[in-house]
This record gives structure tokens, sequence and C-alpha cells, in this order.
């Protein structure tokens, strides 16, 4: 009973990040799934989410903190949505040079704005502290349920152990049903979008710029709305780590982890296809988690192991080009290309 | 005596059939055009018989040998060669530069073949030295039928020879097409322009909707009252 | 305005590291424009074949060492004979991975698009970077301990190394040049780069073309990353990864496909990155290469000097 518990508990540590990714992956499937934008500095927009809900709602700086700036302790709830804006805003005044831009030449400056919001995260340190990064990062109703779940223990000493590990582990089942919630929301909202006339247009333009433009539809500024919304979508996403981490550093979204891992998610499941977002996620997080398992088995150093875990997923992503390009679940069957209103 | 046949072909793009069952002959010596309205599919024809398009169905041979399914490569080998109808020449490359190239499968020395050339189009030979992107549409058309000569082809593949040329060059352009149907390489042309096509052609096919429709000498189709109604432009 | 004089005082010096940086990237940035004209899509694993060749050159160099070949130094370079069978063999080796990759992967990807190639080429890119960690680890690994001294020429510091880089990316492009302009297959090259299906009527072995195309930029690529082994002392899995951006700007400001633009490029790239350094804080230097390939995208996408 106590492994069960134990695996258990393991799983919804699982959930929650495959979960996050999850939201980030819906968010790259507006972007790419749905638009073909080749946006390969998602990690940008993430790190921005992650940052601004933090400095939102994370603590002040402290005595010996670099930063001076923010740390308002606002909700949970503001934090999010702060991060969506924020990145939203972001996402709008890169969209103005780059939108215009043929695919594989905006996915080069996706890349170079994305290591451009790195290395201003990595040395703005008044504003991020730079690589030692905000710490405490409050998880939304921590305390409220901690101190219950504390006081329920200290009232009912003689429960089973198997019983304790469970319920001492309680603010993750909350902080998981939060984000399965807000992942649920974000799903039913995209889908809605994805099967309207808006999201028609998107079809076209990810099929065929030309023929779509040719229609008279502004082809910038349907570009512009997918951007910023998949980019919201991404923001939340770095919020939810964010307040789950409890701690962010210039260094947490870097490129494998921020970008690669999630394309791969998405092309997995199957791109231009929510349901096959989210499905990647999990899938790849769970492989990721797997090869941890096994890499327990190599008697190697934690970064050489780090890296045979890397190539791997690289390995995996090249067999599904090769073998298996539309992913798991397929794109979803084609809205027609005339463009209806 | 046949040097280029191509028997029943069925071919297309992806799921949609374009020829359904075409058949045309060139013989030793001669300049057969394909006319026909749009959509007819005489583009099709020639990428298929020069193996840019594998047939679905159907034979293409080459003074007796079977080429069908033959990447063109290949098919350059055995002696046809072809000019599409349009970015027909390497643009950043010289005029001799290009005729170079075309030349590129020969491994003997082909500079007597390129005074040849010269002499079919001297024009040629005083730019020889100059980007063939800054060479007008008519200069551009020689230097990629030059190109496609190089290696003294049987057969000489032309699509829409004159498609954006001015009038005048066009019937410069026809000219040169006589004169090298004259050195002995047969000539198949799909062209847009059938009057003066037909006017210089030995034979003619009058392809309309992937089928043949008419086939007779180039004279006897030109006064063919039919014919000249339907697809001459009356 | 001290300040200011200052800043303008250390150009001379900079314009110097520019030119060292530049002919480091020119090497990345020609045989990247090559293979991004000639098989039609952005490779982003091209810094990391840099890093690759670097590497090899190391594990090279480390072999020789261990088989006791003697490594005096030429003149008041760093380096001796080793090095140049280093060089050697890091070309040879760096070539076939590139081709076995082209071949496994890349070709196969061919006929579904420029994007899906781009993506694979991500997935190489963090591939090799990795290999490249797991058996040499993350940290900097040196080609030689000895620090080189500086000559003064004309009040400008420049070591001997780095007159033999500058040399070296000059006497590379020359070579390519020649090549591209005088030899059958160079030009079948260009006929090839001007347009693929046109070379392949024409009769050009294409395929040998895209084999041609791989071993000569993979070549260029690998004596680059190796010559920032020289420059630098030492070579970490990174070093691909940081070039990426910069060689990506110089290819497009040069114009894709265009080999002196290329090197044109790289050399503004490097210019333009030293020089900041003057004005601006050095941590901020990538986002120059950056804040370049952005304006050039946005008023000249063809590049400076039109790509063909």
């Amino acid at each position: 009973m106590e492994n069960l518990v134990g695996i258990l508990n393991y799983l919804v540590f699982f959930a929650i990040t495959a979960g996050i990714y999850a939201v980030l992956c819906l968010g790259l499937n507006i972007h790419w799934g749905y638009t073909g934008l080749l946006n390969i500095g998602i990690a940008g927009f993430y790190a921005v989410g992650a940052y601004t809900s933090a400095l939102l709602s994370g603590p002040p700086p402290g005595a010996m903190d670099l930063r001076i700036f923010g740390g308002f302790e606002l909700p949970f709830v503001v934090g999010l949505l702060g991060a969506a804006v924020v990145s939203g805003i972001i996402a709008f005044l890169i969209g103005i040079p780059t939108l215009r831009l043929r695919e594989d030449y905006l996915a080069i400056a996706t890349i170079g704005i994305a290591e451009t919001i790195r290395l201003i995260l990595k040395n703005a340190d008044w504003l991020t502290n730079s690589v030692w990064g905000i710490k405490h990062i409050p998880s939304p109703l921590f305390d409220p349920i901690q101190s219950g779940i504390s006081g329920f223990l200290k009232d009912y000493p003689n429960i089973p152990q198997w019983l304790k590990s469970l319920i001492s582990n309680g603010y993750n089942w909350f902080y998981l049903i939060l984000i399965l919630a807000i992942l649920a929301l974000i799903y039913i909202v995209s889908e809605r979008i994805v099967r309207s006339p808006w999201g028609r247009v998107l079809r076209a333009i990810r099929e065929d710029e030309d023929m779509a433009a040719m229609s008279g539809k502004n082809i910038f500024w349907f570009k512009m709305q997918s951007l910023v919304l998949g980019a919201m979508i991404v923001g939340m996403g770095g919020s939810l780590y964010a307040h789950y981490a409890k701690f962010i550093d210039a260094n947490t979204f870097e490129p494998f982890y921020g970008t690669f891992l999630i394309w791969v998610m998405l092309i997995a499941g199957g791109s231009g296809n929510n349901k096959g977002a989210i499905l990647g996620a999990f899938v790849i997080w769970g492989i990721w988690a797997g090869t941890d398992f096994f890499s327990g088995y190599l008697a190697l150093s934690g970064i050489r192991v780090a890296s045979l875990r890397v190539i791997a997923i690289g390995i995996l992503l090249e067999l599904i080009l090769l073998y298996r390009p539309q992913g798991i679940l397929g794109e979803e069957k084609r809205v027609s290309k005339m463009i209806k209103d | 005596m046949a040097i280029l046949e191509a028997n029943n072909i069925k071919a297309g793009y992806g799921e949609t059939e374009i020829l359904h069952g075409v058949y045309i002959k060139v013989n030793k010596g001669e300049i057969v055009s394909i006319i026909g309205p749009n959509g007819a599919g005489k583009s099709t024809l020639i990428k298929t018989i020069f193996g840019i398009l594998k047939p679905t169905k159907g034979k293409i041979i080459l003074d007796d040998q079977d080429i069908t399914g033959l990447n063109p490569d290949k098919i350059v080998r055995e002696g046809m060669c072809y000019v599409p109808q349009t970015e027909n020449v390497f643009p950043s490359l010289t005029v001799e530069e290009n005729l170079e190239m075309g030349a590129f499968i020969r491994n003997d020395d082909y500079r007597g073949r390129i005074k040849e050339i010269y002499e079919i189009f001297p024009d040629l030979k005083q730019k020889r030295r100059q980007r063939v992107g800054k060479l007008s549409g008519g200069q551009s058309q020689m230097v990629a039928m030059g190109r496609a000569l190089m290696l003294d082809p049987k057969v000489l593949l032309l699509d829409e020879p004159s498609a954006s040329l001015a009038p005048n060059l066009v019937e410069m352009i026809f000219e040169k097409i006589v004169e090298i149907n004259k050195s002995g390489v047969a000539i198949l042309i799909v062209e847009q322009n059938a009057r003066v096509a037909l006017k210089l052609s030995d034979r003619g096919y009058i392809l309309a909707m992937g089928r043949n429709r008419f086939e007779d000498t180039g004279e006897a189709l030109l006064n063919n009252e039919e014919v000249g109604k339907l697809y001459l432009g009356g | 305005m001290e300040q200011l004089v200052e800043s303008i005082s250390k150009i001379p010096q900079l314009i110097v590291y520019g030119i060292i940086s530049g002919s480091i990237l020119t090497l990345g940035a020609v045989g990247l424009s090559l293979t991004y004209k000639i098989l039609n899509f952005a490779n982003f694993a091209h810094g990391d074949v840099m890093a690759l060749g670097a590497f090899f050159a190391l594990a090279s160099l480390t072999f020789l060492r261990w088989l006791g070949v003697s490594a005096t130094p030429f003149g008041s370079l760093s380096f001796g004979f080793p090095m140049i069978i280093a060089f050697i063999i890091a070309i040879l080796l760096t070539a076939v991975t590139v081709i076995i990759i082209d071949r496994i992967l890349y070709k196969k990807l061919r006929k579904t698009g420029r994007i899906i190639l781009l993506v694979a080429s991500v997935g190489v890119a963090l591939s090799l970077r990795n290999i490249i960690q797991f058996i040499w680890g993350p940290d900097p690994q040196y080609y030689f301990k000895k620090i080189q001294i500086a000559k003064k020429i004309l009040g400008i510091r420049i070591k001997p190394d780095e007159i033999l880089i500058i040399g070296i990316a000059v006497l590379l492009v020359l070579l390519l040049h020649l090549f591209l302009q005088y030899t059958k297959m160079g030009k079948a090259m260009r006929a090839t780069s001007d347009n693929m299906e046109l070379a392949r009527v024409t009769g050009i072995d294409t395929d040998k073309i895209i084999i041609w195309t791989w071993v000569i930029g993979s070549a260029l690529a690998a004596v680059g990353g190796i010559l920032v082994g020289i420059e630098n002392k030492f070579i970490t899995p990174e070093l691909g990864w940081q070039l990426l951006l910069p060689i990506f700007a110089a290819v497009i400001l040069g114009g894709i496909g265009n080999p002196y633009g290329a090197m044109a490029g790289a050399m503004i790239i490097g210019l333009s990155e030293e020089i900041s350094t003057a004005f601006i804080s050095t941590a901020y230097k990538p986002a120059v290469a950056f804040i370049i390939l952005v304006i050039v995208l946005l008023f000249k996408p063809k590049g400076l000097f039109g790509g063909k």
C-alpha cells in the first residue's frame, strides 16, 4: 500500500509538469499547428510569463538580492493574468517587425528574440536577480491548505503511514486539479476559436498564404492575433511553472526545456490538433521521465546522463519526422480551404 | 523511320489524370508540332516524354530504345534534350557557362561544339561572357536552345519556345528552329502559336482534353477548315 | 565626453578583433550560404557542425600526443605539426558525418519541404551538441595551454595565431572562388544553385552536387570550429550554438547563396559585435548580430548584395 501511494504521489508530480507542458503545447499549436508560424523562440514567452508572474505575486527583493524592483505579492490570479498580458504585449511588439517574414526567416528571427530575451533576463539583474533568480514564489492557497493538512495530521496521529503520505502530498493534488482546470479551460476556448470563422482563416493562411491573401483578408492582423493569443497561453504556462517550482532563474528557460521539448511534444501528438497537443505533452514527458528511470541504472555522471537523454529525444524527433510526421493523432480533418464568413 | 514514339500515354499529377491515352510519333529529321487549347495536356506530354513525369500507362521509345520511366539525366544520355518553357537558363552563369553546362555529361572536348552553336546563334558569341540574367528574352531563349544542343541530340523537345517573346522575335526563333532542324535534329514543339508552328512543321498533332484530336501534315492542318475554326482562331 | 573619447580610442583595436572574429564567422557563413541555397533549407545544425570539427581536432591532438608525436610549434604560432594532421582528420571526419546525416535523414525528408528539414536540423543540432557533451563533458577543453604573446603592429595588438586565422579565411574563400569559377564541378554547383530542376534537366547529376555541397560546407565549418579553438585556446560544446545566430545574420546580410556576400556579411557582423563593446556591455554582444539581422530582414531581406 505504501508503494502504491508512493507511485501515486509521483504520478501527481508527473502530471503537474506534464499539464504545464500541455498548456505550452496548446499555445504553440495556435502558432504552428493552426497558423503555420514557425516559432522556435517559445522559450522567450515562457520566461516572460514566468518572470511576470513571479514579480507580480512573488516576495519583494531580499537583502541579498541584486534586484530592486517587483515582488508585489499580489494574488496568484493576478500573476497568472499578468503573465498572459505581458506575454501578449511582448508578442505584439515582436510581431510588428517579424510577421511579414517568410517562414524560415521567421524561425531565425524567433530564435534571436528568445536569445535576446534570455540575455536581458540574465543581465537585467535589477529586475530579475539574474542567475540567482527569484525565490519563494508563493503557490496559490498554499498556506491555508498546508496548515489544514498539518492540522489534520496532528489531530489524527494514528492513521496508517500510507494515508499520512497521501495526505501530506495534498497540496500537490490541489495544484494538479488547478492546472487541469486551467488546461481544460484553455482547451475549450482554443477549440471554440479554431472552429470559428476566424480559425478557418488561420488554417487557410497556413495552407496557402498567397491564396488566403487574395481573398482580401488582412493576413498580417490574423497572424498577429494568432501570435498574441498563443503567446498569452504560453505565458500562462510560465506562470503555472513559476508558482509550482517556486524558484526561477535566467537559466531555467533554456532552449531545450523551453522550446525544443515542446516542439517534439506537439509534433509527436499531432500538430494542428489540440487533443494531440495535450496527448503529446503527456506522452513525451512520460518518455522523458522514463529515461530518467533508466539512467539510474547507468553508472554515469548526471551531466553525461542528461546528454544521453537529450540525444534520445533528438533521435525520437527524427524518427517521428521520418515515419509518422503527422503525429499520433494526426491533424484534424481539414476545414475547407475556402474562407467563409 | 520513327526516331521518337509515344504510345497510349496516360499521365497526370497526383490523382488527376491529364493524358488519357495519347499517341505521337516523330520521324527522323522531322519537325512535329503539338498544338491545342490550354489545359489540353501539351506540356504534360512533353514532360512525360522527357521523364520529368512518369506515365501511369504507355510506352516511350527513342531510337528503338524503351525509355519509359527513365529519369531526365538518363534520357539526356540517350540523345534527347529538352528546353523548358520558363526558367530555362542559369541566370547567374555566363552565356558560355550555360552552354558548358549543356555539355556536362560529355567527357570529350566540346569546344568545337560551342563554336558550332555560335554559328547558329551569332549574337550569342558577342555576349558569351555576359551573365545570362542580364540578357533580353530573345537572347535568353537562344541560350536555352543552344544549351540543349550541346549534346548533339537526336531529338530536341521545345516547350512553347515563343512564349513571352515579342512578335518579331517569334519569327526569329522559328527561323532558328528550322535552321537547327536542317542540321539533322528532329524537333518536337509544343506551341501556343499554332499557325506559325504548323507552317514550318512537317506534321502536327492536335490535342484537346488529354486526347488526340487531329493528326496530319502541317500544311493539311493549316488548310483544314474545322481545325482552323476550333483551334487556330478562325 | 571623456568616456566617449575613451570609447572611440578603443576602436582601432576592436576593428582588428572584429576582423579576426569576422574571419571565423566567414568560414561558417560561406558554408551555410551554400547549403542554404543549393539544398534549399536553413540548416540550424551548421553551428554544431563547426563544434564537431573543433572536437574532432581535439581528439586528434589528444591521440597524437598519446602517440608521442612532437608538438613543437611552428615559429611563433601556438601549434606545430600535429595541428596540421588534426585539421585534416577533423575535416574528413566532419564531412563524413555530415554526409551520413544527409543520407539517413535529410535526403528522405527533402520532398516534404524546407520547414520539416529546418525542424529536423534543430534536432540534429541538439543531438550533435549533446553527443559532444556526452563524450567530452561540458567543461572547456584546451587545445594548448601556453599563452601566446601578442605582437604590437602600429599600436595594435595582434597575435601570430590571429594573423594566421585571417590568412586562412581569406585563402579558403579565394580557393572556393577559384573552384566555383573555373572548375566544371564548381560551375555545376553554381548552376544547381540557380535552378536545381533545370540542372537535372541538363543532365547534371544533382545528387553528386548535393554531396559536394555538404563536403565543402562542412569542411569550411570544421576549419572554422578549429580556428575558434586556436583563437580562444579552448572549446566548449556550446560553441556551435553561440555562433549560429551571427552566422545566420551574416548569410542573410550577404544574400543567401552568395559566398562573397557571406564573407562581407561575416565581417560586418564581426566588426559590429566588437565595436559595440566600446559602447555597450559585452554581455549584450550576441544581441548585436540579432539586431542587424532584424534590420536586414525588414529592409533588405534579399541581403545587401542580393541573393542569387
